[in-house]
């Protein structure tokens, strides 16, 4: 392995990190918000909204991310809708994890008890005040451990991200490879890196993960 | 109002080829589960041993698993490992393998979850029956595991089909290579061609899981 | 007659074709203890539910104070602050310390300032004995003290009536009587209380009145509490009483 090689490549990985992580971000916030919005609206049953949502969340969990990202970047702009490669990254990961995370939340709220709803309901709260101070505090935690398997998993499928010409790190080792030939320095560095961005994420999940566990609240 | 392209598909075999494209992608989707769910079963009994060393291992090839996306081990086995033993392999059988590999933790894990959510006051009771271990797993614990694997390894299938879609990258001709071409090759008579073809790709994806994906969470609810 | 805090007329409960109720009544009048017992499945927790609003009813009305609980979503959220309940079990909030699980709905239900009700609530978790688990979470407390703690957050909304279901049906024995050593002191201490229970011996040192449901129906009700342990009238009655001892 020649390692001056992997030095040199280095700065290049490191803005693609960056931009993945740019990107990553991005779609993941899109995905929380969508998530809690369509969760929320299939568990109050707000009619048609919920028949959309279920139809979105249905779609979404039922097609590849490379395939939807294909459609948003080379389908869309013939019916003249054009979004830059960046943007369709972000909307293509947000619209994915909303479809996934819609459904953990959801899960998270049947999980709570009718019941709690009704000792709220005795104490004389109003619908909106039971699902703002009961329900939800305990759906989002116990939706925790989801949330952060959502969460690795939309970081790993931004390696999809180099089939529509973003320069992440699929598409920087690609294109070091085509150019030099350095296969094994390449993809050394590709494994490192996704180590690097994805290892403290799983590490931190796990500690959470188990610190939840132990604070877990349940009667 | 313009054409939207979705004409080209009905020109010659052009839909044929793209059907023929999405087989290739669902054929290293089924034998990869195949395999994986053989592999897993047996994973998934090992997770459950009290070994430590065994479960050490298992846990970092499960934390590798987890945070490797899946292209990454494609290039790693595909272009690495070629590069560094010199063997030949086709695209096709290092799909396969790395689809396997992580396919089998996947329901290694699901095993090992299910085995591990039977009480332990089963074992016990049966045991109390005068069972022998042997006859406590076979009569009592898998029974009550595999209506809950069933659900779970159908879901598999969907998330394997949809990871497949990855083997583009490594140059095999699926459904979604032979839209680009059916795409170039019309790119004069039908320019929108691209919003037509790739609204098809879409849809048929969404018609291969869907059905599986329901008839997961249908069985799931119903053996719950 | 005078003073009836709340009314139940003509009450009809169904789920679906099976009625529980087709035409009960109850009157309970302000700083009365009403004791119901009978059967498991005669409808005891249906009734609770009843008053508060939380099932619907299929005819007749309720009345506190006069007022129809009608489960529409202002008016309902209004009586149920006067009507105070008390769940087998305990319903505390598990995400809120003991202590915010006491200041939340007076806070943001009734509005009230927080030094005010935060220095009430300490005061009657003196009176149970658990101030000094004010910060814990519910899952650190034994069940007689979540129980505990859910008595104190109904009383801090200052309810006209208690409900109580079953609170003490999923304890522990050893610690049933912490919880009914509570509720007697509520009673001395001039509380209206509707409470439906299977201790029979709490039963009688507790009740004003005593009511033996059965079907849905009032087999027998006394105003004499020892009595009617003593000497139930109805054969029915006598059956059920006999089930609690071995003799």
């Amino acid at each position: 392995m020649d390692f001056a090689v992997m030095k040199a490549y280095l700065p290049r990985y490191w803005e693609a990190l960056l931009l993945t992580l740019k990107i990553g971000w991005q779609g993941v916030l899109l995905a929380l918000a969508l998530g809690i919005a369509c969760a929320v609206v299939v568990h109050l049953k707000i009619p048609v909204l919920r028949r959309i949502v279920g139809a979105y969340i249905a779609l979404f969990r039922n097609t590849p991310l490379l395939v939807q990202l294909f459609f948003l970047y080379f389908a869309l702009p013939k019916i003249g809708i054009r979004i830059s490669a960046e943007v369709v990254g972000s909307l293509g990961l947000g619209l994915l994890g909303g479809a996934y995370m819609a459904e953990t939340f959801r899960s998270g709220l049947e999980n709570i008890a009718p019941i709690q709803t009704e000792s709220a309901q005795s104490l004389g709260m109003n619908p909106v005040q039971v699902f703002g101070y009961v329900i939800l505090p305990q759906a989002v935690t116990s939706s925790v451990p989801g949330l952060l398997a959502n969460l690795i998993f939309l970081l790993k499928e931004t390696s999809v991200f180099s089939t529509i010409s973003l320069m992440d790190l699929m598409f920087t080792a690609k294109d070091l490879i085509g150019m030099y030939a350095k296969t094994i320095e390449c993809l050394t560095l590709l494994v490192i890196f996704y180590l690097v961005m994805l290892l403290p994420v799983s590490i931190l999940g796990s500690w959470l993960e188990r610190r939840l566990r132990y604070a877990e609240f349940g009667n | 109002m313009p054409s939207l392209g979705i004409e080209v598909l009905f020109k010659g075999t052009n839909f044929l080829r793209l059907l023929g494209g999405l087989w290739v992608a669902v054929r290293i989707s089924l034998i990869s589960v195949a395999i994986s769910i053989v592999l897993g079963i047996a994973v998934g009994m090992l997770m459950t041993a009290k070994r430590k060393l065994l479960k050490a291992v298992f846990r970092i090839y499960l934390e590798i698993v987890r945070i490797m996306p899946q292209m990454v081990l494609l290039f790693v086995v595909y272009f690495g490992t070629t590069r560094v033993f010199g063997w030949n392999l086709n695209a096709e059988t290092a799909a396969i393998l790395v689809f396997s590999f992580w396919g089998t933790t996947e329901m290694g894990d699901l095993v090992r979850g299910a085995l591990q959510s039977i009480p332990a006051i089963q074992h016990e009771s049966a045991q109390a029956l005068g069972m022998n271990p042997l006859q406590v797993y076979v009569s009592v614990i898998l029974p009550q595991t595999v209506r809950r694997i069933i659900p779970l390894s159908i879901n598999l299938i969907t998330r394997m089909v949809k990871t497949t879609s990855l083997v583009v990258m490594i140059g095999i001709v699926e459904v979604l290579k032979v839209a680009q071409q059916i795409i170039e090759a019309n790119r004069r008579v039908a320019p929108n061609a691209a919003f037509g073809v790739f609204a098809v790709v879409f849809l048929l994806y969404f018609l291969i899981c869907w059905p599986i994906s329901r008839l997961a969470g249908y069985l799931e609810k119903r053996w719950s | 007659m005078e003073n009836v805090l709340l009314s139940v007329r003509h009450l009809r409960k169904a789920f679906g074709e099976h009625a529980i109720f087709e035409d009960f009544n109850l009157d309970v009048h302000k700083g009365e203890v009403v004791v119901i017992i009978g059967p498991s499945g005669c409808g005891k927790s249906t009734l609770l539910r009843c008053l508060n609003g939380l099932e619907p009813i299929q005819g007749g009305e309720i009345l506190l104070d006069g007022e129809k609980v009608l489960r529409d979503n202002t008016s309902i959220t209004k009586m149920r602050q006067k009507i105070g309940m008390v769940f087998q079990s305990y319903e505390l909030f598990p995400h809120k310390t003991i202590l915010k699980n006491i200041l939340l709905a007076p806070m943001k239900v009734q509005k009230r300032p927080r030094a005010e009700v935060e220095a009430e609530a300490l005061k009657l978790l003196q009176k149970v004995g658990l101030a000094d688990r004010k910060d814990d979470y519910p899952r650190q407390l034994s069940g007689g003290q979540k129980q505990r703690v859910a008595i104190v957050r109904a009383l801090c909304m200052h309810p006209e009536i208690l409900l109580l279901d079953e609170i003490t049906a999923a304890l522990d024995p050893e610690m049933v009587r912490e919880v009914l050593d509570v509720v007697l002191s509520l009673a001395r201490a001039g509380s209206t209380m509707v409470i439906v229970t299977h201790e029979m011996n709490f039963a009688r040192a507790i009740a004003d009145r005593i009511l033996f449901i059965e079907n849905g129906k009032v087999v027998e009700q006394s105003d004499n509490p020892k009595a009617f342990f003593a000497h139930p009238v109805t054969a029915r009655a006598r059956d059920f009483l006999k089930s609690f001892d071995y003799e």
